[in-house]
């Protein structure tokens, strides 16, 4: 293959990191340049609101690879560095340094950034989002003086940097606009099990609030609720969901519907551009339909199928979507999406202790499991909803009958 | 620094160094080694970093814990020796192990 050729990577990702070694993996001999408008090399996500943020990882284990391993791929990072247009035609992109870089592939692995706020006082110091290391950081030097933090959002990144700030010895107030925690993505029952689990840790939940106003004297001292109540807080996490970083794409003419579209390759609207991770919108063969996830599997396997593409073979990307949440003593681990489910069958004791699962079925297939410190129902869940194994509620909630009998 | 001797499914046997205190799955990232996808980031959650250590070593890593286990349970390609290779942190004493990796990890 032609050393000459270029690569460039936008955003040092997860699926950066994945597309830079699989791209090697496919024999890409030319250069690979990864911008990024973050100061650190690609490090993990996951547990920035996790063991991260609660001090029990340090930076260097945050890293995804050690930075001698980018040495060996013979892999540039321009840090720091802003992509602030891309020039599909004369195939080269503008750096906000005023630099120009080309082309011949080129990849979009910009992900997402955290939705603001848009409330008086949302700038105030120890106000903070939680999307990067240095978010972390920012929360981590508030927290190491705050007695209490008020966290707007009840989803995963709210619920999880509720449990971490608890753990760092932080009294935690979360706001939820919604009637239940997790709703866009969890069912009433999961919601109401993550109620209790908050409450019973000494975290004050309050459903159907919103904030209204941020307070303070430059620094924060107490978030005023749309109904007029006022909590005092010595910091603010606003976790209200993410918006896929797309607006390089949309400038440069390329198909945008609800993230960067491409087809199961990963291939946008252009020849020599492919996209992985947070900002796309991609078709899944297994649940049927286009969707955007906010996942690093998906981050993952994607770049996978983009690495393929660009060194001109073909890997459709093709994956059970999964995710996980660590809370407490509490691992929950997603397999499928629920939507469109008609029945909620739980195995175990919902209402009591931290460990159950819950299928989500419709016409006796399971679209999705909810498994709580249940590893086991998790894998055999998956292998079930990938075989298209027929399963009829009764033999899911009874725990004397073995999930794996269910497996053909 | 020990040495690890990580063996893919085809034959292929990668010598590496990894620092004590660092993940086999970790070192077989850095290393560039195929056969360990490592999805969660080495969380013991998704259980895509399965790897057999050889019967000899087995003292110095020692066993898996009940979640590891219960995520090995079902593995298709689980042997006895599998372990999860996010769960075991290299030491010295570790120097010289032989690490298979299985033909898939899914």
């Amino acid at each position: 293959m032609n050393t000459s050729t270029q690569c460039i990577i936008i955003g040092a990702s997860h699926a950066a990191v994945q597309l830079i070694i699989s791209l090697r993996q496919n024999g890409w001999a030319g250069g690979i340049t990864v911008i990024s408008d973050e100061a650190h090399l690609p490090y993990q996500r996951p547990p920035l609101s996790k063991a991260y943020l609660a001090n029990t990882v340090q930076d260097e284990q945050l890293a995804l690879r050690a930075p001698a391993a980018y040495e060996k791929l013979d892999i540039s990072f321009k840090l720091n560095t802003r992509v602030t247009a891309i020039d599909t035609d004369k195939k080269h992109v503008h750096l906000d340094n005023g630099d120009l870089l080309s082309f011949d592939k080129l990849a979009l692995c910009t992900g997402a950034r955290a939705r603001p706020l848009p409330i008086p006082g949302a700038d105030l110091n120890a106000v903070h989002y939680l999307r990067t290391m240095d978010d972390v950081k920012g929360i981590q030097a508030s927290a190491a003086t705050a007695k209490s933090a008020v966290i707007i959002g009840g989803g995963y990144i709210g619920l999880e940097t509720a449990a971490s700030l608890t753990k760092l010895g932080v009294k935690v107030t979360v706001l939820e606009t919604e009637s239940r925690l997790l709703k866009r993505v969890a069912s009433p029952q999961v919601s109401a099990f993550y109620l209790r689990l908050h409450t019973e840790e000494g975290i004050d939940i309050r459903l159907n609030t919103q904030a209204a106003e941020l307070m303070g004297d430059q620094t924060l001292s107490q978030v005023v609720c749309a109904d007029g109540t006022a909590i005092e807080a010595d910091m603010a996490i606003i976790g209200i969901g993410v918006i896929a970083n797309t607006e390089l794409a949309t400038d440069a003419g390329l198909a945008v519907d609800n993230g960067i579209v491409v087809n199961e390759f990963a291939q946008t609207s252009h020849a020599d551009i492919v996209a992985a991770g947070d900002c796309t919108n991609h078709p899944n063969p297994i649940l049927n339909r286009n969707l955007r996830l906010e996942s690093v599997p998906n981050a993952v396997e994607q770049a996978k199928a983009a690495a393929a593409s660009l060194c001109g073979g073909e890997k459709p990307y093709a994956e059970l979507p999964w995710f996980w949440s660590d809370q407490f003593d509490v691992k929950l681990q997603i397999a499928g999406m629920n939507q469109g489910y008609t029945e909620a069958v739980v195995r175990g004791d919902i209402n009591n202790g931290r460990s159950f699962s819950v299928f989500y079925t419709a016409n006796n297939k399971i679209l999705a499991a909810d498994c709580i410190n249940r590893p086991k129902d998790f894998m055999l869940a998956k292998k079930l909803i990938l075989q298209n194994i027929e399963c009829n509620s009764a033999s899911l909630s009874d725990e004397h009958i073995e999930l794996k009998s269910l497996l053909q | 620094m020990p040495v690890i001797n990580y063996v893919e499914f085809n034959g292929t046997e990668h010598s590496v160094e990894v620092a004590e205190g660092v993940s086999l799955m970790q070192g077989a990232l850095d290393n560039m080694i195929e056969g360990i996808a490592a999805e969660c980031g080495g969380c013991c959650v998704c259980c895509t970093c399965h790897c057999m250590i050889d019967p000899q070593w087995a003292e110095a890593t020692g066993t898996a814990g009940q979640e590891e286990s219960e995520l090995l349970e079902f593995l298709d390609t689980r042997e006895d020796t599998s372990r999860l290779s996010c769960q075991i942190k290299v030491t010295a004493a570790m120097d010289g192990m032989l690490v298979r990796l299985p033909e898939s990890q899914y």
